[in-house]
């Protein structure tokens, strides 16, 4: 186990190094960084200075193990479109990007596992049809698209619900959240729909053909021969049996959601992360675009290391050639 | 032999073969290859039939701008799904569009498939070192979904590239952003079928009689890793319209002035407030449509080819 882990851990990190490697990269040879600092009238003496008052002129190696450095620290430079440094930019809009993708991880979740259940229970029932086939419209419908169409029935036509922003948030100090008043919950409604739309028919879909495999098994047939309701088989044995690859892919969905919420941020104007992302690639922003890459693959890479983790931790019968191949379905 | 007799031979091929009874049998499968064959005949013959070209300014009159379609008040028969905020025919401009997104779609794929399919021959065939180094890169690439990739090599060429060019190559950058994305189930795919085939008979066979390398792989087990390689294709052609529409919805797609589905809503999300939602829900209705269409076919084509085969749905 500990081996395991330090293995995955060593992994994790040659992944971080790897993606700070382009990081470094796009810093360092896409633009010119000096040119990006100074103005017109800067001479080419003073530009030389700045080079190496900056440290340009040092080897490659050096140059990448500093920038390694920095961004351990959280100093992630200035952004060249607003001046500003990015750690700032990215600490004023994380708490909407994470609030947004809770709150959609969540929902998934909680429609997604009993609207699975409840397919696989009664797969000849209309319902049921009719979940599966909401489900494959849900899954060919552009995620911006289903957004734009909640715009226009519950903002422009019902008008019931604010169509961008926040709404108001409360102040804590380090972190601002939307979730403590009446119009940040009317806000987060829509996007966190939109966003958490694709999560739910993957669980749906998910929960419903392991649950269809669990209940063909031996144990179930055993359950019910010894007379045990359906309740407590649906739900005691087969149910619990299938949560484990959900939590699986709901944890590696996780990284993709708090992606994915580049384009519901931008259809709702949520002030969150990838909407600064989306910004920053438009300017050709590279401190912004390099941070925002290190900061979601470092998402992605924790993220994974404890699906592996808890993955063996939950199911002792995995094994690590089996472990990496977990939730790579798609 | 005559032409004609030789077609008959094919065709009766065609209807023979395990396939065709499996497509006939399916209903959504022969809908969806309908719709399909629908949208790609429209986007292919659209300056035919369409009323006007939408991207020819001389053809548009800013005096029609925003008229609703036939059926709503103040409609023009002209203009049966209404216009836009230039004055564009919006059915003209859903079909050039769709021409746009098509052609998009099926390059990014080809490219993705190009790359996917050599890198896998190649690391199967080769193993070792070079096996490891692909699959590696395979394996980081793909815990990243396919659109922050896509952006992310947008976003870089857009810093290389000076603003005008970049303008001017927007296509082909688009598809290179997509194709480079998507290489990596076709890789892993491949390079299964390679491990599974490179140690068949027929493979030491050919080895044998001393075919190179190069020709073991593309004449002998290339042609024998193909099925799984169409499945993935036509799942990949629903991904890479729908990450071309996303991108261009986003505002890093394709320019304005050649506006595919994506950018036609992203045109059309700016008027919504003010009540002129045909621009933005006919295009929305007509991409959905195709890629609902393509992802159905490419699920049965899955199921058909090899019912254990299940992976991944487009988004």
């Amino acid at each position: 186990m500990i081996a395991l882990v330090l293995r995955r851990l060593l992994q994790s990190v040659v992944v971080m190094l790897a993606v700070a490697l382009i990081g470094f990269t796009l810093f360092r040879y896409v633009g010119d960084p000096v040119a990006q600092m100074v103005g017109q009238e800067t001479s080419l003496e003073e530009r030389a200075a700045l080079r190496d008052e900056l440290g340009l002129n040092d080897s490659v190696v050096v140059q990448f193990a500093r920038y390694v450095g920095d961004i351990a620290q959280a100093r992630f430079g200035i952004s060249y479109a607003i001046d500003r440094p990015v750690a700032e930019l990215i600490a004023e809009r994380l708490p909407a990007t994470l609030e947004l993708s809770l709150v959609a991880a969540l929902y998934a979740l909680l429609v997604g596992i009993p609207m699975g259940v409840y397919t696989a229970l009664h797969p000849a029932r209309l319902l049921s049809k009719a979940f599966l086939a909401v489900s494959l419209v849900g899954i060919s419908l552009p995620t911006f698209f289903i957004g734009i169409l909640l715009i226009l029935v519950f903002g422009v036509w019902l008008g019931l619900l604010p169509t961008f922003g926040r709404g108001e948030v409360v102040d804590l100090g380090w972190w601002s959240t939307g979730l403590l008043t009446a119009s940040g919950w009317k806000s987060i409604l829509m996007p966190a729909f939109t966003l958490g739309m694709f999560q739910l028919t993957l669980i749906m879909r998910l929960v419903r053909s392991e649950m269809l495999e669990v209940l063909r098994t031996d144990y179930i047939k055993f359950a019910r021969a010894r007379g045990l309701s359906d309740r407590a088989v649906n739900f005691g044995h087969a149910l619990k049996n299938t949560l484990v690859p959900v939590i699986t892919v709901t944890g590696l969905q996780l990284g993709s959601i708090i992606a994915f919420a580049i384009i519901t941020e931008t259809v709702f104007q949520w002030p969150g992360m990838g909407l600064l992302f989306l910004q920053a690639i438009q300017f050709a922003d590279i401190p912004v675009m390099a941070s925002y890459l290190v900061l979601i693959a470092l998402f992605f890479v924790a993220i994974n290391l404890a699906v592996d983790i808890l993955y063996h931790v939950v199911d002792p019968r995995l094994r690590i050639d089996r472990g990496t191949g977990a939730g790579q379905g798609r | 032999m005559t032409a004609i007799a030789r077609f008959r031979q094919a065709a009766a091929r065609v209807r023979d073969h395990d396939l065709w009874h499996d497509f006939t049998a399916s209903k959504i499968a022969v809908g969806a290859a309908a719709v399909t064959a629908a949208i790609v005949l429209a986007a292919l013959f659209a300056p035919w039939i369409t009323p006007q070209n939408p991207f020819d300014p001389a053809e548009l009159d800013l005096l029609d701008a925003f008229t609703p379609p036939v059926w709503a008040e103040g409609g023009d028969w002209r203009f049966v799904l209404g216009t836009d905020d230039q004055g564009r025919d919006l059915y003209s401009a859903m079909l050039y569009g769709a021409r746009i997104s098509l052609l998009v779609g099926f390059a990014s794929v080809l490219l993705a498939a190009s790359i996917g399919v050599t890198l896998g021959l190649v690391a199967g065939y080769a193993g070792g070192a070079v096996d490891a180094a692909i699959m590696r890169v395979a394996d980081v690439q793909i815990s990243f979904p396919a659109i922050l990739v896509a952006l992310l090599i947008d976003g870089v060429l857009r810093g290389i590239l000076p603003r005008d060019r970049h303008d001017e190559l927007a296509l082909y950058v688009l598809v290179f952003a997509i194709g480079a994305s998507g290489w990596v189930q076709f890789a892993r795919t491949v390079r299964g079928s390679t491990l599974v085939e490179k140690n068949k008979e027929y493979v030491q066979a050919a080895r044998v009689i001393g075919v190179g390398s190069g020709a073991i792989m593309l004449r002998h087990i290339l042609p024998n890793a193909m099925g799984p390689v169409l499945v993935i294709a036509t799942i990949g052609l629903a991904v890479a319209i729908l990450t071309e529409a996303t991108l261009s919805f986003l505002g890093v797609g394709v320019p304005p002035t050649e506006p595919s589905l994506g950018t036609l809503i992203d045109i059309g999300q700016d008027f919504l407030f003010s009540g002129e939602w045909w621009i933005v829900v006919f295009p929305g209705v007509l991409l959905a449509a195709l890629i609902l269409a393509v992802n159905l076919l490419g699920d049965w084509l899955r199921d058909a080819f090899n019912p254990k085969l299940r992976g991944g749905v487009a988004r």
